[in-house]
């Protein structure tokens, strides 16, 4: 062993630099300090939007409009009896929706982006069937795939498709070659490559086009729901409550519909925090 | 991967390579031959062009040759062979995993296959959960980035980045290193001080290293030989001994100067 004498440091192994000793929160911390702003932020706009309500009920002064405590008790009961199982319906369509868009897109988004030549051919393709609104589609899939849940499930997954496809591609195509060659070159291959690179980069990116995405979807199945079902969200708002004039049972529906949203959005949003913590340190 | 009788002794060969980047350019190396011996360490430079990243890509079985063969520690290279380690200028960790579960990663690569032969060494036991994490261990406190454990690689500074590819290599006990450029994007002082750890490692450990760099001192400072190349083709290895380099403060002499010197000239530079 010959002694190093260099002024760098006693054994050259000091690189740690001021800035870097200070004390920092941990990523852990900093991201559960961010849910609980985030939750304390909901509570508030919770707030708000009740005392909005209020004062549009009271400027309007008509039956279309009524105050939220006469809708929560009626949702509350409403929800005991059908509106409960129309709300699964429409999540289950929702959620089977999702998993066949995530199930697919993911995949083919990881070999858009990866295969340089597959991009090229397909980019201007997507590019250009991207920007249609599906949902006017609705009439052919109901003559192709019937009037079964098939069609409204489909639609939604046709939506969520193309921004899945879109956001991994994206992600995939950013990974570096240097990021790829160094990994191979501590024994992966193909198989761990998916596992280790492949799969933790496009989860992110999944959940980032499930969160701008899931309120198009919740949407469109509203519309899906006006055709061919007696179950559903949107057939209760629509048909068995607005039609019959029962306006109190309406907006416990809307109340159902627009909380099957809100649930899916937080969840979606809480998962992309977590796994998207990484983020958080680069803003440092 | 087919095993090739060798010389003992000899770590890297290459027998009459070839390697052109379409059918009709000109070729980096035309019957190039050369040979690495166990514990040498060497640097490569020359002109950006020349082909060093290309042919330690190649001895990293990143690349495939277009003609002739590579033979490293007996095995001719046709993929990547496990106990090779690779180091990278841009570092390559998961920007998603923290300092520590990088420098785990190949071990766990490794886990994932099993003693294949392919994909992870197959004489060697895969180390269970517990002992990758003493070796993690190990390694974290060796390149003093223990603190920075728990950090991802984006609030991390670039030396603490490039000791952490470090410690994830090293944790592979590999037998040949090679590195491209490693240092090239840090700061002065941080090189300096890579730099001398790689010299100790090189000490303490029995490794073969290649380094690939464009700048004259850190070849001259970090290769007991180097290995000049021109721009393409290369037909012959062009080697300049250097076997003061790693002695206590070797940057300061004299011999130094003059190698540095001897390089400048061999690349065409003004001295």
């Amino acid at each position: 062993m010959q002694p190093i004498t260099h002024p760098s440091g006693p054994d050259g192994l000091t690189t740690t630099r001021p800035d870097a000793a200070l004390p920092t929160p941990r990523p852990g911390q900093l991201a559960l300090r961010q849910i609980g702003r985030s939750l304390l932020n909901l509570g508030l706009a919770i707030g708000i939007f009740v005392l909005c309500w209020i004062a549009l009920a009271a400027a309007l002064n008509r039956e279309i409009m009524p105050y939220p405590w006469q809708v929560l008790p009626v949702f509350v009961e409403e929800m005991q009896g059908d509106l409960w199982d129309h709300t699964l319906v429409s999540a289950r369509r929702v959620l089977s929706a999702i998993a066949a868009a995530v199930l697919l897109a993911t995949p083919i988004g990881l070999g858009l982006g990866q295969i340089r030549v597959l991009n090229r051919i397909f980019s201007p393709l997507i590019a250009l069937v991207h920007p249609i609104p599906k949902v006017v589609f609705l009439p052919i899939i109901l003559v192709i795939m019937g009037i079964g849940e098939t069609s409204k499930v489909f639609l939604i997954a046709l939506i969520l498709f193309f921004q899945i496809l879109v956001v991994v591609r994206d992600e995939a195509a950013s990974l570096r070659p240097e990021l790829i060659q160094s990994v191979r070159s501590l024994g992966a291959g193909r198989r761990a490559l998916f596992r280790y690179v492949y799969l933790p980069a496009s989860l992110p990116a999944v959940l980032t086009a499930l969160r701008v995405s899931v309120g198009t979807a919740i949407a469109v199945l509203f519309i899906a729901e006006q055709y061919s079902t007696r179950e559903g969200l949107g057939y209760y708002i629509m048909t068995l409550t607005w039609q019959r004039l029962r306006f109190d049972q309406m907006y416990a529906g809307i109340l159902a519909m627009s909380l099957l949203g809100l649930v899916l959005y937080l969840v979606v949003d809480v998962l992309e925090r977590i796994v998207g913590r990484w983020r958080l340190a680069d803003e440092n | 991967m087919s095993a090739v009788a060798s010389e003992p002794g000899v770590m890297v060969t290459l027998d009459r390579l070839t390697f052109r980047y379409g059918p009709r350019s000109t070729p980096i190396f035309q019957d190039f031959s050369w040979t690495v011996r166990e514990g040498e360490s060497w640097s490569i430079i020359g002109p950006s062009g020349c082909g060093k990243t290309t042919l330690l890509t190649l001895i990293a079985g990143l690349r495939r040759t277009t003609t002739g063969t590579i033979t490293v520690g007996g095995t001719r290279i046709e993929r990547p062979r496990p106990e090779t380690g690779l180091i990278l200028q841009d570092y390559g960790l998961l920007p998603w995993a923290t300092v520590e579960d990088n420098v785990a990663l190949g071990l766990r690569v490794r886990r994932f296959y099993g003693p294949d032969g392919t994909h992870a060494p197959r004489a060697e036991k895969v180390l269970g959960r517990r002992a990758a994490r003493e070796v993690v261990e190990g390694w974290l406190r060796r390149l003093n980035i223990e603190e920075q454990r728990s950090r991802y690689p984006g609030a991390i500074s670039g030396g603490q980045r490039q000791r952490t590819a470090i410690a994830r290599t090293l944790a592979l006990q590999p037998d040949l290193l090679l590195m491209d450029e490693p240092f090239s994007s840090l700061d002065a002082p941080t090189r300096e001080d890579l730099q001398n750890l790689i010299l100790q490692l090189q000490r303490e450990i029995r490794l073969t290293s290649i380094i690939v760099t464009h700048a004259i001192e850190e070849a001259a400072i970090l290769g007991r030989q180097i290995l000049v190349l021109g721009q393409p083709p290369n037909t012959a290895p062009v080697v300049v001994p250097n076997p003061e380099s790693g002695a206590p403060s070797f940057r300061s002499t004299g011999i130094f100067l003059d190698r540095c010197n001897q390089l400048r000239t061999l690349l065409g530079l003004t001295v």
